[in-house]
């Protein structure tokens, strides 16, 4: 029988895994096997570490924003994920050369904001709003058609997101940040069909081209002299 | 008619430059005359507009503005742009057509209160929103309305534009401070509010988009006047974002008071030919809901208060009689799921759990019980977490359980027999197909 004094107890170096976060989890990496034998990474040596310039100039004019330097741990985290396409842990550790944090610090950040990919993703974003505006009118259909047509893409990262804050064009898409909306089932393999070939998607249904629907916005005397 | 103030001309070509804002008046008399004001007697003046928040919380905008502490310290204004209450989208499309409303609106709310540090935390998803507020950002900073010694007063800011990740809770003021300080958005323990001890441990004033674009209004028209707008303790325009079931979606700028019949009817045409108005959400879909019986509550924060749900962001959103309640309650439960931070334990595990109980009612294992079981886990939420994320699942879903109790029972009692004809039909079939929602 062992006892609470029996140091064999409470210090167990076997890996496993342990299904804890199976559902609804954010926290990447829950079931990989963590190696208790090593140390954390420390902040990493800038000696050592090689940073390309442009991405540590990008992060420093970041830096420099803020009182507190670490603040510009999302738009340095964004602007890694520009380069390398996702948070991968090159991007990360780099990211944290130039910050001067630990990775770990910076991969808790990655793991809890949606934008922030923490497994290797295409690099054409397309995001489904798939709230409950949206999928009164029809997103959910929308986002399994576009699984269908786009699958296989590998550039391509669909994913269902919650409210994009457009349910006036709902259901809608966004396209690498371009909003459009709203998308007709008889236009889905149209803007399928631009996304895969990366050009821009239905121009004349894009956000920015809307006019806003108050009838009192535009005064009637707005064109006289 | 409704007075046209925030989405005056909105639609005008240009409005997103400084100098056809400049051509209508902005950064000008106004702005001078502001600045030209004594801090107190500023916020008196706003406090006199009975302007409220405009984010969800309707807490008038001049007493918190008063809260911040006086004397020579590193004082911070935030403005919050992190839309994303499901429903809401009118600061968007003020961003987006008038950045340049918000950044004067910010000068004069960072002289009230006496900061000198800015920051607009705007989500990640707005790409190009925050692109063109950058450009607007750029425009001030190069025509000295923003830095130092803004119009030759002693009046001086800097602001930054700063992009989140896509986070409903960093909505939540506390976790945007957290965010913006390069944390892990959760929620702080309050108090110490903001007021005292926000960014960076400084007192920090936070105001939603729409709250700071009104100011530079207020000021001209005078806190009175615009107190004249609306009704008491409801003053002023307010944005609503009307989404949906209804045939024009669409964000209006109404007086507050208005009926909500003319909102949802009037404004918007109401849902199509043949249907009706089965259940909306007046703010938002953390606002308990209300149903067709009520849309002739006048729309203000008191009366939809007393009707026992809020007006909070002012996202109207329609659900006609053709929606079964239970995909609505199920939609509402994973989100506040998936965006639960997971600090708190009652909304972590409270919203998990409203989910699958929901998925049961959805596959045919659930019993009327498990609805008792439901309301009871909502009252847990409820007031126990450090922000109101769980409340803000709570209370709809506890909402539509208590106003639709017939239609869920019957739902139960439909799918029940629907798996058990099912079963009957192939009773090799190992197991049922679990439902499984779409991935987010």
């Amino acid at each position: 029988m062992r006892s609470a004094g029996d140091p064999d107890v409470y210090v167990d170096h076997t890996p496993r895994t342990v299904p804890r976060f199976a559902h609804g989890s954010r926290v990447p990496g829950w079931d990989d096997p963590v190696d208790l034998t090593k140390d954390p990474a420390g902040v990493p040596d800038p000696a050592v570490c090689d940073v390309p310039a442009a991405l540590r100039a990008e992060i420093e004019n970041h830096m420099a924003r803020y009182p507190d330097p670490r603040s510009a741990a999302i738009p340095a985290l964004h602007a890694a994920q520009r380069m390398y396409g996702w948070c991968s842990p090159e991007a990360v550790e780099q990211t944290a050369c130039v910050m001067r944090v630990t990775p770990g610090y910076l991969a808790a950040i990655a793991g809890f904001y949606d934008q922030l990919e923490t497994r290797p993703v295409g690099r054409t974003s397309v995001y489904v709003c798939t709230n409950i505006s949206c999928s009164l009118r029809g997103a959910d259909a929308l986002l399994a058609t576009l699984q269908v047509q786009l699958h296989g893409d590998e550039d391509v990262n669909l994913r269902g997101f919650e409210c994009l804050g457009a349910c006036d064009i709902a259901p809608m898409v966004s396209v690498n940040g371009v909003y459009v909306g709203p998308v007709d089932e008889g236009e889905v393999s149209e803007l399928a069909r631009q996304i895969a070939a990366g050009e821009d998607p239905l121009p004349a249904k894009q956000l920015l081209r809307r006019p806003c629907q108050d009838p009192n916005a535009a005064s009637q005397d707005r064109n006289q002299p | 008619m409704t007075p046209s103030i925030l989405f005056k001309d909105i639609d005008e070509p240009g409005l997103a430059t400084l100098d056809v804002y400049r051509a209508r008046g902005g950064y000008g008399d106004r702005l001078k005359k502001a600045l030209s004001m004594e801090r107190d007697a500023l916020v008196e003046e706003l406090k006199a507009s009975g302007l409220r928040g405009r984010g969800g919380a309707g807490f008038s905008m001049g007493t918190k503005a008063s809260f911040m502490p006086k004397g020579i310290m590193d004082k911070y204004l935030v403005c919050n742009a992190d839309e994303s209450e499901p429903g809401t989208f009118k600061d968007r499309e003020l961003m987006q057509k008038c950045p340049h409303m918000l950044l004067e609106g910010m000068i004069i709310a960072a002289y009230a209160a006496g900061a000198t540090r800015s920051f607009v935390y705007i989500r990640g998803e707005y790409t190009q929103q925050a692109d063109i507020l950058e450009a607007a950002v750029n425009e001030a900073k190069a025509a000295g309305l923003i830095g130092e010694r803004i119009l030759g007063t002693d009046c001086s800011l800097s602001l930054w534009v700063h992009r989140g990740a896509g986070a409903y809770i960093c909505g939540e003021e506390t976790a945007l401070l957290d965010s913006l300080e390069g944390k892990r958005g959760n929620p702080r323990l309050k108090p110490p509010f903001p007021a005292n001890q926000g960014l960076y441990q400084g007192p920090t004033l936070i105001n939603n988009v729409e709250t700071l674009a009104t100011l530079p209004h207020i000021i001209e028209m005078s806190a009175a006047e615009y107190a004249k707008i609306g009704v008491e303790n409801s003053t002023g325009t307010k944005l609503i974002s009307v989404s949906g079931h209804v045939q024009k979606p669409g964000n209006y700028e109404i007086e507050l008071g208005m009926s909500s019949r003319d909102i949802i009817y009037g404004l918007c045409g109401g849902p199509g030919e043949g249907r009706s108005v089965k259940l909306w959400f007046p703010g938002g879909s953390s606002s308990p809901v209300l149903t067709g019986d009520d849309l002739d509550l006048a729309y203000d924060f008191n009366t939809l208060a007393k009707a026992g749900t809020m007006l909070g962001s002012g996202a109207i959103i329609v659900v006609d009689d053709q929606t079964s309640v239970v995909d609505v309650a199920l939609k509402t439960a994973q989100f506040y799921r998936h965006e639960s931070c997971g600090k708190c334990t009652p909304c972590r595990e409270g919203t998990n759990w409203t989910v699958k109980m929901l998925e049961r009612v959805k596959s045919g294992e659930a019993t009327p019980m498990d609805l008792d079981l439901m309301a009871s886990v909502c009252e847990n939420i409820i007031g126990n977490c450090l922000c109101v994320l769980g409340d803000a699942m709570a209370m709809p879903i506890g909402s539509m359980v208590k106003k639709f109790r017939g239609e869920f029972e019957q739902y139960i009692e439909d799918a029940r027999a629907a798996a058990e004809r099912a079963l009957l039909a192939d009773p090799d079939a190992a197991e049922p197909t679990p439902f499984e929602p779409v991935a987010a």
